[in-house]
């Protein structure tokens, strides 16, 4: 198949028709909706060997597919913000399960107020389920991504689901070029379906009986391994997938312009995107500046971290989310990966873009710069949550939240 | 090559459809593109923008674009509702529908080109629930302006999205706007 | 479709239903029930009833009690419309 020009919304369908999905269920959401809309399409036009189910919830839409991928065969489904929020409980029970399953989640804002753009409090709210979550930055990405997913969640070292992320209208609802194989191609890298388990009449299994206190703990331990070993998994992937068809990401990170950086940014997401523009900015004014873009939040890549920023002179987060009470996700998980080495560098939490508000590759530049002139003129800096309002509210509030307070 | 393209038209004109086909049409040439709406609540007549962005390098902005090389305008009256002189760079180029040649759309001192795509359409019988069809011709003028993507990219993407008779049609009109656009305001 | 072993560590909350998964849960009982089988018209309410599927059925639709795993709760006693089973202490 040549290069076509897709919305991401369209590779992703694309991608689980090549994967030989055989049931998607389905409950429009904005932005997701395109997704099962143009997969409902394919099937009925005979473009697509799937059963479709039509639910009435979110809730049911993964309990379907978790049935349909339990029966044995490669199950889908993709929701956004309230929809994944109202499927959380299934959530839980599909990574308990230990069935392999994909899910595309196209990132958005949780209401109140009602707010259908970009931003990562939806997906990373699901952060402690057992689902490996992965996140794009472009539509390629996109296609690629959803592809490996069932080939990751299917390793007999994983049998956990995934989350393919990717960003509300900047990649659901643009289009771009994207590559994408012939079904032959795929059908050669993409194995059969393996899964733990399937339960038919004959097999006769019931999941999720009730368990001893001592074996649910140890299907915990269980599942933490599993995540522990599929970080291997996802590197072997990225690798395999690019020697076949000549796009690797860097497995669970993508490193770029890090090797002299000093100071580092660590983003994930589109607005990667962007900010990578920005390090080239900045570069350009003779900063060394590099940048990790974080494509996996699950498994965290703590290895990854402390291997590019263990010994650089400052690190700043950019979140498009916060927990309300403590910092952005990524500033947290960054810390808490770097363990005593946090204390030796200089930090700041950046929190910005909540809600789809636009963060130009220009303005990535000047927090990024101002961050690297105050840690050169003050020696260390220790700045977990600093809000980059919107430049309307920028002169009017500060951007740190305890100076309102005080 | 990289270059910033924004589209104002009202809901319902095609303002998203014209940069979805310019983005497929570069792509035909082996150029990196991008195409996206002014993601908000569309209401047909209402003032909306879409964006576009092709380059001979892959492109990582996902950001809105703010100050664009190029300006299409689907309807000339949109001036009068949109800041538009503001969202195209100082040396920017304006592509504007419009039947008239003479009046003062040149606010900014920008470059100015016009074409009446009303006719066009209105010729070729490309009326779609009362509405002329604007977009692809305003395509076929942008693709004589700018010389980014070829005519022929743009008919043959045009024929992709819509077969048949409906194709042939838009396509004529690209090719006869390619024609008839020219320097105009005063 | 293929099932295949897991490679690492793996715990699945996995059960297959078995009587007597737990033993023989007939020793909870202190009353059972007992059938009369000249009072029963064969109506099979008891057998629709029983919550452990321990009322069984032969072939001419008279049932009887699995001793072994009926808890007696008294649900077929109670649902018998004919008054033909009676519980009765087990001492």
């Amino acid at each position: 198949m040549p290069v076509k020009t897709l919305t991401g919304n369209k590779a992703v369908a694309y991608a689980a028709r090549l994967a030989r999905v055989k049931v998607v269920s389905a409950y429009p959401i904005t932005p997701q909706t395109t997704i099962v809309e143009t997969l409902a399409s394919m099937i009925e036009h005979g473009e697509m060997d799937a059963k479709m189910i039509r639910v009435e919830s979110e809730h049911s839409a993964l309990a379907a597919a978790l049935g349909a991928a339990s029966a044995g065969v490669r199950a889908f489904t993709a929701t956004s913000s309230h929809g994944l929020l109202y499927m959380h409980e299934v959530v839980w029970w599909t990574a308990g399960a230990r069935v392999p399953l994909v899910m595309a989640i196209v990132t958005r804002a949780i209401g109140p107020p009602w707010n259908i753009h970009v931003d990562h409090q939806d997906i990373w709210d699901q952060r402690d389920s057992g689902w490996l979550i992965s996140i794009a930055e472009s539509n390629q990405e996109v296609f690629d991504l959803t592809v490996q997913a069932f080939r990751i969640s299917e390793d007999e070292r994983v049998y956990l689901p995934m989350m393919v992320g990717l960003d509300g209208f900047i990649l659901s609802h643009t289009v771009a070029p994207v590559d994408m194989p012939e079904q032959h191609e795929i059908d050669e890298w993409l194995p059969e379906r393996k899964q733990p388990y399937v339960i038919t009449p004959e097999t006769q299994y019931v999941m999720g009986n009730l368990a001893t206190d001592e074996d649910y703990y140890m299907m915990r331990y269980s599942i933490q391994a599993a995540m522990e070993a599929a970080k291997d998994v996802i590197k072997e992937v990225d690798k395999s997938f690019g020697e076949n068809f000549g796009r690797s990401y860097g497995g669970l990170v993508e490193r770029y312009r890090v090797e002299d950086a000093k100071y580092h940014v660590i983003v994930a997401g589109s607005w990667a995107g962007d900010a990578k523009e920005a390090v080239n900015i900045l570069r350009d004014e003779g900063y060394p500046v590099g940048l990790l873009r974080v494509r996996f939040f699950r498994p965290w890549p703590t290895e990854d971290i402390v291997d590019v920023v263990g010994s650089s002179k400052g690190v700043i987060t950019f979140d498009r989310s916060v927990s309300f009470g403590a910092r952005g996700h990524l500033f947290m998980e960054t810390i808490s990966s770097l363990g005593p080495l946090a204390g030796k560098l200089s930090v700041r939490g950046v929190i910005a873009g909540l809600g789809g508000v636009d963060v130009p590759a220009e303005e990535f530049a000047m927090v990024i710069r101002e961050f690297i002139d105050e840690v050169e003129r003050e020696g260390q800096v220790y700045d977990p949550a600093y809000w980059h309002l919107p430049s309307q509210y920028r002169d009017m509030y500060p951007s740190r939240v305890e100076e309102v307070v005080r | 090559m990289y270059v910033e393209i924004i589209f104002h038209g009202r809901g319902g004109q095609g303002a998203v459809t014209a940069a979805n086909v310019l983005a497929g049409a570069a792509v035909r040439e082996g150029k990196w593109s991008q195409a996206f709406p002014h993601f908000g609540a569309e209401r047909r007549g209402a003032p909306v923008r879409a964006y576009a962005r092709i380059s001979d390098e892959p492109i990582s902005r996902h950001s809105q674009i703010y100050a664009a090389d190029i300006a299409v305008v689907l309807d000339d009256k949109l001036f009068e509702l949109v800041d538009i002189v503001s969202t195209v760079k100082k040396d920017g180029v304006i592509i504007v529908n419009t039947a008239e040649q003479k009046i003062d759309l040149d606010k900014g001192k920008r470059n100015l080109y016009c074409v009446d795509a009303v006719s066009i359409a209105k010729e070729l019988g490309l009326i779609v629930a009362g509405w002329p069809v604007v977009n692809t011709a305003m395509l076929g003028a942008f693709s004589a302006l700018t010389g980014i993507v070829s005519l022929e990219s743009i008919v043959e993407e045009i024929k992709a999205n819509w077969p048949g008779k409906t194709g042939e049609a838009n396509a004529e009109a690209a090719r006869r706007a390619y024609k008839l656009v020219s320097k105009c305001g005063v | 479709m293929g099932v295949s072993e897991p490679k690492t560590l793996f715990v699945a909350p996995l059960s297959k239903p078995d009587a007597g998964s737990v033993g023989k849960t007939g020793t909870w009982r202190h009353e059972k029930p007992v059938i009369d089988e000249e009072k029963c018209v064969k109506c099979l309410l008891c057998w629709l009833y029983c919550p452990e599927d321990t009322i069984l059925r032969r072939e001419d639709d008279m049932v009887y009690v699995d001793y072994d795993y009926c808890k007696g709760c008294g649900i077929c006693a109670q649902v018998c419309p004919v008054d033909a089973i009676k519980m009765v202490p087990e001492r």
